[in-house]
């Protein structure tokens, strides 16, 4: 029995696969375009309506998928693949989505092709009109503007999908099995939209893209999908120059990395290979450099008056930071707030680890009182250290509280001059209160048996004012 | 012939009933609605074309396509309105469910009227929820547009499934395979339906149809 298809309906097979090919785009690339679409619907058959839908065609759009399929078919291995991907207006891109439409080998030969086929590929444009609202670049597409913009890319050959980060998913759209082997067409879309930047310099193109290099096949070339408000110069590069497309302004236009690649090429690279990873990895970790890290670095000279918090985040810092760091300059600093002047000190180097903590001069320690407190335990806790810092290069020198930093106490909000006893000077004498009396060893040395023994004489006192008692607790309750 | 069955259940606010419905709707008539037919002479036909629209939805972070024909459009609307009417109306529970389905009709002998066959129905269960300030609101637009985005995938994957299609009829046959009666679009023939669901779990309200005459016409 003779199942091979018939002259005139494979000649019909390739003549709606290829306009369903073209459809195919047109539908994805006006999807992205930002804008709604409107068709209307016509009772009289028009007969260039392809697959009995109204869909529009755009002339370069049309071109330029005309250009990628180059006389060829969706075939086995030799996909055509639809890519969306944003670009930002400084210049960062990222791919968003990947349309494919395959061909593989499951052929149904029973199939009638100039209609059950027509028709079956007919539902699966109704069915790429619905997804292509569905997935998550639509909503981006519908945003575009001023910030960024979407473009498409078509290739021919295998799909690329490593562009799309982790983690990304796949919808399948439908589809159609003919004589000659199974249509599918598929999304895969980013999940992971942190934004890595995918720029690459000029030199990075060369090595970036052998594989674009040996593929005869592939035909590459990107234009802008924004708005026509926008004013876009939509250039068409020549596949065979190869020279960038220029795209929507409002970008900035000297972009030298972007969408160039020189020779048969042209167009944007497909995906970023080792080298450009690298690059990349340098471009996050830049992008990523905020002026607070900058303050960490330059807190390594504070001769600017920055607060305390900055000497001590400093210190802590040192003791990580890089080696060529030999001295810094410790400010006797006054608490937030307070009205008395800095006075520069000491000098300390950074080989001593808190360095800061380290005991002081012998004669800064006589003059302070907090060195000699009057009658309380010299307990400092190194807390109060980070208040102010008094570090000297040199040793202790005959302090008995080797361990402990002595510091001159000047809390926040106080001021020294309006009542003789200021905060600190109260802070400082209620800090270590006496003991009670109850418990100081005084007492203590009474012995047990005396307590014993006044026992009894203390329960007959109690004993007697019974009915007192009784009385106060009837009022509690 | 078995009827096959598709439920597609969504909970949703009270104001975005209409538009989670009609989105549904619209996506499973895009697929099941052709062009108008031309019958030729020889016993071939010529199909029109259908146009389609984006549907930016109000109150859903969502947009869809449906066919142009603003006949279907009002038809729809007018369905999935008295639908939400009845919930509204039912009670504080708010549960009910819409159907969507497509039938044949089978020309029978005087005295018996035709028979409706149905081979697709699609049932739409809805869940009335109460929210309480605007920042849930905001939550709850987001959340029903991903909710809505997963059924298109659904419906879309049903569609492809290339199960029993009614057979292209001749001329004569037509009406009882596509609704004839749209100017512009020629969906495959449907009715709605809708049920409210009460507190106890049983359905109280009885149906509406579309095609009354139809169906009565002996």
């Amino acid at each position: 029995m003779d199942t091979d298809l018939s002259s005139q309906d494979k000649k019909d097979l390739d003549k709606f696969i290829k306009f369903f090919a073209l459809k195919t785009v047109q539908v994805i690339v006006q999807a992205r375009l930002g804008e709604k679409i409107c068709t209307r619907s016509s009772s009289s058959p028009t007969g260039s309506d392809w697959f009995n839908l109204a869909i529009k065609d755009i002339p370069e759009v049309t071109h330029e998928a005309k250009k990628a399929l180059a006389g060829q078919l969706p075939a086995v291995g030799r996909s055509m693949c639809v890519e969306i991907s944003l670009k930002t207006s400084e210049g960062d891109s990222m791919e968003l989505e990947i349309w494919c439409l395959e061909m593989n080998e499951k052929c149904d030969k029973e199939i009638k092709v100039s209609y059950t086929v027509y028709n079956r590929l007919s539902l699966l444009l109704k069915s790429l009109l619905a997804i292509t609202r569905v997935t998550p670049a639509y909503r981006l597409s519908r945003k575009q503007g001023h910030e960024y913009v979407i473009l498409y890319r078509i290739y021919f050959g295998e799909v690329q999908l490593s562009g799309l980060g982790e983690g990304f998913q796949t919808v399948r759209v439908g589809t159609v099995g003919t004589p000659l082997g199974t249509i599918t067409l598929s999304c895969a879309y980013r999940i992971n939209l942190a934004f890595m930047s995918t720029r690459t310099t000029a030199e990075d193109n060369g090595a970036a893209y052998p594989s674009v290099e040996d593929s005869q096949e592939v035909c590459t070339t990107s234009f802008s999908t924004s708005p026509p408000s926008q004013p876009a110069a939509l250039g068409v590069g020549s596949a065979d120059m190869g020279y960038p497309v220029i795209f929507a302004g409002g970008l900035n236009a000297v972009h030298p990395y972007q969408l160039m690649v020189p020779g048969k090429e042209g167009g944007v690279p497909p995906a970023p290979s080792q080298p450009a990873h690298g690059t990349q990895a340098d471009h996050e970790r830049m992008i990523t450099c905020t002026p607070s890290d900058g303050a960490l670095y330059s807190a390594a000279t504070p001769s600017s008056s920055e607060d305390t918090e900055t000497v001590s985040n400093s210190s802590e810092g040192k003791s990580g930071s890089p080696h060529d760091l030999l001295e810094t300059i410790f400010v006797r600093k006054a608490g937030a707030f307070v009205n008395k002047p800095m006075n520069q000190t000491t000098m300390a180097s950074l080989d001593i680890p808190f360095a800061m903590f380290a005991p002081k001069n012998a004669e800064l320690e006589d003059n302070d009182p907090m060195v000699n407190p009057p009658d309380s335990p010299d307990v400092e806790s190194p807390l109060q250290g980070s208040l102010h810092s008094q570090g000297s290069s040199g040793g202790s020198t005959g302090n008995t509280h080797d361990d402990f930093v002595m510091v001159d106490f000047k809390p926040a909000f106080s001021k020294d001059d309006i009542l003789p006893m200021d905060l600190g000077t109260f802070y400082r004498e209620f800090q270590n209160p006496p003991q009670l009396s109850s418990l100081s060893i005084d007492i203590g040395a009474q012995s047990m048996a005396e307590d014993l023994d006044s026992l009894p004489e203390k329960l007959a006192v109690h004993e007697k004012n019974v009915k007192e008692f009784d009385a106060f607790v009837e009022t509690l309750q | 012939m078995n009827c096959r069955s598709e439920v597609l259940e969504v909970s949703v606010e009270g104001r975005q009933v209409e538009e989670a419905i009609l989105a549904m709707l619209h996506t499973i008539l895009l697929h099941r609605s052709s062009g108008k037919f031309h019958y030729k002479k020889e016993g071939t036909y010529s199909i029109g074309t259908v146009g389609t629209q984006d549907v930016d939805c109000d109150f859903i972070d969502f947009t869809y396509a449906r066919v142009s024909s603003e006949e279907l459009d009002r038809a729809l609307r007018k369905a999935v309105g008295e639908f939400k009417d009845a919930l509204r109306s039912s009670g504080s529970d708010g549960i009910g469910q819409i159907s969507l389905e497509f039938y044949q009709k089978k020309k029978s002998r005087w005295p018996f009227s035709d028979e409706c066959i149905p081979w697709e129905v699609w049932t739409i269960k809805v869940n009335v929820v109460n929210l309480a300030n605007e920042q849930e609101r905001q939550i709850c637009r987001e959340k029903v547009g991903e909710k809505l985005c997963e059924k298109i995938i659904n419906i879309v994957e049903v569609m492809n499934r290339h199960e029993y299609l009614p057979k292209m009829p001749t001329q004569s046959e037509v009406d009882n395979v596509f609704d004839t009666g749209l100017k512009d679009v020629q969906p495959y023939l449907y009715k709605t339906a809708y049920q409210i669901t009460d507190s106890l779990g049983t359905s109280v309200t009885t149906t509406m149809r579309r095609l009354i005459k139809d169906t009565l016409a002996l």
